[in-house]
């Protein structure tokens, strides 16, 4: 049986592959995305620990992490889209204006 | 097996991770992290999560990526360039700030003792049944607000997407 210890080292490594793509990539699309693996490294977490403590709990919590990710990903990506239109680039470093 | 199927599906996750963060075009990027996903659900079902495994492949992989990639095609980004003018002072740091994290986090990890439970309870823990039981129980309110919620994002994705004069 794979032990709980491993899940957490496995979610440990991708939220911080995911931590990493927030910090270098400039393109926002990317950057969402490294989002969501970040969160999916925490769903991870969720479970193994539901599974260690024998409790339904965690995946519910994982259920409502779901369901939060698509509601984010549906206004971001509504945001993304009106920044590339106004912009002409999804590049992070030259959405600098609060203004139009 | 279990130990094969675990570390097998874990490196497809880590590399399609890391692919996702180093691929320069966007779209290769979105496709990378749909494998990333498809593994991460063979992982939950190796928990016991066989409900929350399906709806990582039908909402994750299918809906959420599906909108991602939509918009990729929608608005074609153009490659990123490494180049080492144009990258960010940051970006020299990031590597050995997420390392850093990502010890931090290990170090935080908690001492476990090997649960006991067994095949049989896990197999009843992850079932819809159980789940729903739970869901329209004890946890009826936040599932009330999450659907508000749901509502608020919809008309604010509508408002946004508009077409502005």
């Amino acid at each position: 049986m794979v032990s709980t210890t491993q899940f957490l080292v496995l979610g440990a490594i991708l939220f911080s592959i995911g931590t990493l793509g927030v910090i270098v990539r400039r393109n926002t699309i990317t950057m969402f995305m490294s989002i969501e693996l970040m969160l999916n490294a925490v769903n991870l977490t969720f479970l193994a620990f539901a599974r260690h403590f024998d409790q339904v709990d965690g995946q519910i919590f994982v259920f409502f992490v779901m369901t939060v990710a698509a509601a984010e990903a549906a206004v971001g990506l509504a945001l993304i889209v009106l920044l590339s239109k106004r912009n002409d680039s999804v590049d992070i470093d030259q959405a600098n204006t609060m203004k139009w | 097996m279990e130990q094969l199927v675990f570390y097998l599906f874990a490196t497809i996750a880590v590399v399609a991770g890391l692919v996702v963060v180093l691929q320069r075009k966007a779209i290769y990027s979105a496709l990378a992290l749909i494998v990333c996903f498809g593994s991460i659900a063979v992982l939950f079902y190796q928990l016991g999560a066989f409900f929350i495994a399906a709806i990582q492949v039908i909402v994750y992989a299918g809906a959420i990526m599906v909108m991602f990639l939509f918009v990729v095609m929608l608005i074609d980004p153009e490659s990123e360039f490494f180049s080492f003018n144009r990258i960010r002072r940051v970006s020299v740091l990031a590597l050995p700030m997420s390392a850093v994290l990502a010890l931090i986090l290990l170090w935080a990890m908690p001492v476990l003792r090997e649960s006991d439970t067994n095949s049989q309870s896990l197999a009843q823990k992850g079932s819809i049944e159980v789940i729903a039981r739970s869901l329209f129980s004890d946890y009826l309110l936040p599932f009330e607000v999450t659907s508000i919620l749901i509502l608020v994002a919809v008309l604010g994705a509508m408002v946004l997407a508009k077409k502005v004069d």
